[in-house]
């Protein structure tokens, strides 16, 4: 079985975690021998590190051995309702902390990481309230998010809060080359900006998405591979698709939407490109009521898609309003 | 045996049609490296196709001995016990299935099945193959519950068991699935590619196909390969041999819709709205897809409007069918889109000619 790059390549110490400096510095010190944790609250988009964190603090505080009986990890697969917080989290932060093993910090607490935070239920996340400060002797909470203001207030002013910032072109690419020169891979000319563009600074795409293109194509990864692997749409769909927009006729967005569909593209990756073509392009004389139509019509064909709506309607529907907003301000 | 299945490509370097993901999946193979595998794209692109050429690939012939099997899984739930009867393709080597058959529980089938499976690790070693694999068709159909607890399964299992899954929507599939799989777009075949294999299953078939029966047959298949091999069938159990003006038999339910679409532009009352809802009913009986009689009823009803009524009608469409997805009757949709169309038709063309 071949690891996922995305596991295999995660930072090991919390000094390896990329551009998250004000993270990093913190977190290093109560490494130093210093006892005092405060509880802590990761948030920031996806794959900026922060679970990476999470994971690295606990290894480096306790080693390998210890992980296993003084941290306890809850992602979103795992049950977490308010059931599980009154009794498994409420049980282990209760507990008492055992021996500590040479060789490491081992504070006298443990860790309970909630990775994927937000999508706890308030009900559980006020159950959580008391537990956090009575066990606080032994018990340290790592709440881990995209979305702060998921966080009910209460939880959130108990923790250090810490933001994760997307990270930069030239951070990603150091990371990518360092995996490009592990794994044997060359990057073509070209290749490392669509990985970039198509990842947007999330570093776990990012590299899922090399290794996809390392799969599907050998070690030499062209360009025109990694947007295919990563679902993205080419230029060449979303100009068809705006052209027919500009034409004034229905027929025109009929056929361009129907092509499209049948090739397969995804209808969200669909409304993202319309979204920057729409967006980049400010000199097409377009009303700015206009544009402000159609990015109302993208959204709600987005959150339509999401509860599962049909792709094909949905992207004539905004076809339509695209239609109907550039041919009225022409 | 029908055609599609006679002529249905059984290895991966005998595909017509997408050689490029087949060759990428034989290269995927040959590397002994198998991830988990979504492949997407719309209905008769060949994603089935693929899918059972690559076990082929993987597991050599003995993949395509199956047997079929309709057993009820007995499930252990905290509170209590449900049973659950599901059907199953399977071989030695892989087990087919439909999780969102079992509708609302679904979460459990996916927990229980695949662990049953990967607790079993395969005995024969000599395929040398370590894993066993599972085909989920149509994922985009399970529910959110159930492909979240897909991706903790997906991760604790790999070792034993790999997912091969299949969707055409795939907005519908979460994105922490989407990003721990291989995604492979399947595109439909142009209305050329389609013509060329129509010839080709002709030719083996020993008939004369005329050029303008199969370009007809192929742009009514609106590029869905196996409606189109379905209708050249079709035409031959009509007539043969084939003339060039032989008419192309569409499905009834394409024709019944079309019958629906012309009585809502002939008359806008209630008492047609009546007529048309028991047609509709007739057509959600015989168990076809509310999203499919909705998309089809408005396409038709576009061919016959006028260009400002084409957008009113395509947005009530878009509306009507994402409230369907949320509400529980697709009937009241249906039929909410059908008195609103109506009333709304009939303003403009008083409007338009008093």
């Amino acid at each position: 079985m071949v690891q996922p790059w995305v596991d295999k390549y995660r930072p090991k110490s919390v000094s390896d975690v990329a551009h998250q400096e004000e993270v990093v510095q913190t977190l290093e010190k109560a490494l130093e021998g210093s006892a005092n944790l405060p509880h802590l609250l990761f948030y920031g988009p996806p794959g900026t590190g922060k679970t990476s964190a999470a994971l690295a603090i606990a290894r480096q505080l306790f080693g390998p051995e210890l992980v296993k009986t003084r941290v306890m990890e809850l992602n979103a697969s795992d049950e977490r309702g308010i059931g599980v917080v009154r009794n498994k989290i409420k049980g282990f932060a209760a507990g008492a902390v055992g021996s500590s093993v040479a060789g490491y910090p081992c504070p006298p607490f443990k860790l309970i990481i909630l990775d994927e935070a937000d999508s706890m239920t308030s009900d559980a996340q006020n159950a959580l309230r008391r537990t956090m400060e009575a066990h606080s002797k032994v018990t340290r909470f790592v709440f881990i998010c995209n979305y702060v203001s998921r966080i009910i207030e209460p939880l959130a002013s108990r923790c250090a809060k810490f933001r994760f910032k997307p990270l930069h072109g030239n951070i990603m690419t150091d990371r990518i080359n360092h995996i490009c020169t592990e794994e044997g891979v060359t990057m073509g000319s070209g290749s490392m900006e669509t990985l970039s563009k198509v990842s947007g600074g999330d570093l776990r795409r990012a590299i899922t998405t090399l290794q996809s293109a390392v799969r599907l194509q050998g070690p030499d990864v062209a360009p025109a591979t990694l947007l295919d692997v990563a679902g993205a749409v080419p230029d060449a769909v979303t100009s068809a698709v705006l052209s027919a927009c500009r034409s004034n006729s229905f027929a025109a967005i009929q056929t361009a939407i129907a092509d499209a569909i049948a090739e397969g593209w995804p209808a969200q990756a669909m409304l993202l490109e319309i979204q920057a073509a729409l967006l980049s392009n400010d000199d097409d004389g377009v009303s700015e009521s206009a544009r402000a139509g159609v990015l109302l019509a993208l959204a709600a064909a987005d959150k339509a898609l999401v509860d599962g709506a049909d792709e094909q309607l949905q992207l004539l529907n905004v076809a339509s309003a695209t239609q109907k907003a550039l041919c009225a301000s022409a | 045996m029908l055609w599609i299945d006679k002529y249905r490509p059984k290895r991966l370097d005998k595909l017509i049609l997408n050689q490029e993901i087949g060759d990428n999946l034989s290269k995927l193979v040959a590397t002994g490296d198998c991830p988990h595998t979504l492949f997407y794209g719309p209905p008769g692109a060949g994603k089935k196709t693929l899918i059972v050429a690559l076990l082929r690939e993987i597991y050599g012939a003995g993949a395509e001995k199956i047997k079929v099997e309709t057993k009820p899984w007995k499930i252990a739930l905290p509170s209590r016990n449900i049973e659950v009867e599901l059907t199953t393709l399977s071989s030695n080597y892989h087990v087919e299935m439909n999780p969102s058959d079992v509708g609302y529980q679904d979460r459990y089938v996916v927990q229980e099945i695949i662990k049953e499976m990967a607790k079993s690790r395969p005995l024969d070693m000599k395929g040398q193959r370590g894993f066993k694999v599972l085909v989920l068709n149509e994922v985009d159909r399970l529910s959110k519950e159930a492909q979240a607890s897909l991706r903790r399964t997906m991760e604790k299992y790999s070792a034993a068991c790999r997912l091969v899954m299949s969707c055409t929507n795939v907005s519908r599939v979460i994105e922490p699935v989407r990003s721990r799989c291989l995604c492979v777009r399947v595109a439909a075949p142009s209305t050329a590619e389609v013509q060329r294999m129509l010839a080709h299953v002709a030719k083996k078939e020993s008939l004369s196909l005329p050029d303008s029966l199969s370009l007809r047959v192929a742009q009514a298949s609106e590029r869905n390969l196996r409606r189109a091999l379905l209708m050249l069938e079709t035409c031959r159990v009509a007539q043969y041999p084939f003339t060039p003006d032989q008419p192309v038999q569409l499905a009834d339910w394409e024709l019944y819709i079309q019958e629906i679409a012309s009585d809502i532009m002939q008359e806008q009352s209630p008492k047609r709205l009546f007529q048309v809802r028991g047609k509709l009913y007739e057509l959600l009986v015989n168990c076809l897809p509310p999203t499919l009689i909705l998309r089809k009823l408005v396409l038709e009803l576009l061919k016959k409007l006028d260009e400002e009524v084409q957008h009113t009608a395509l947005a009530l469409a878009a509306q009507y069918e994402h409230r369907m997805q949320e509400g529980q009757k697709a009937i009241y949709h249906l039929e909410a889109f059908v008195a609103k169309f109506m009333s709304e038709y009939k303003q403009w063309s008083i409007m338009a000619f008093g």
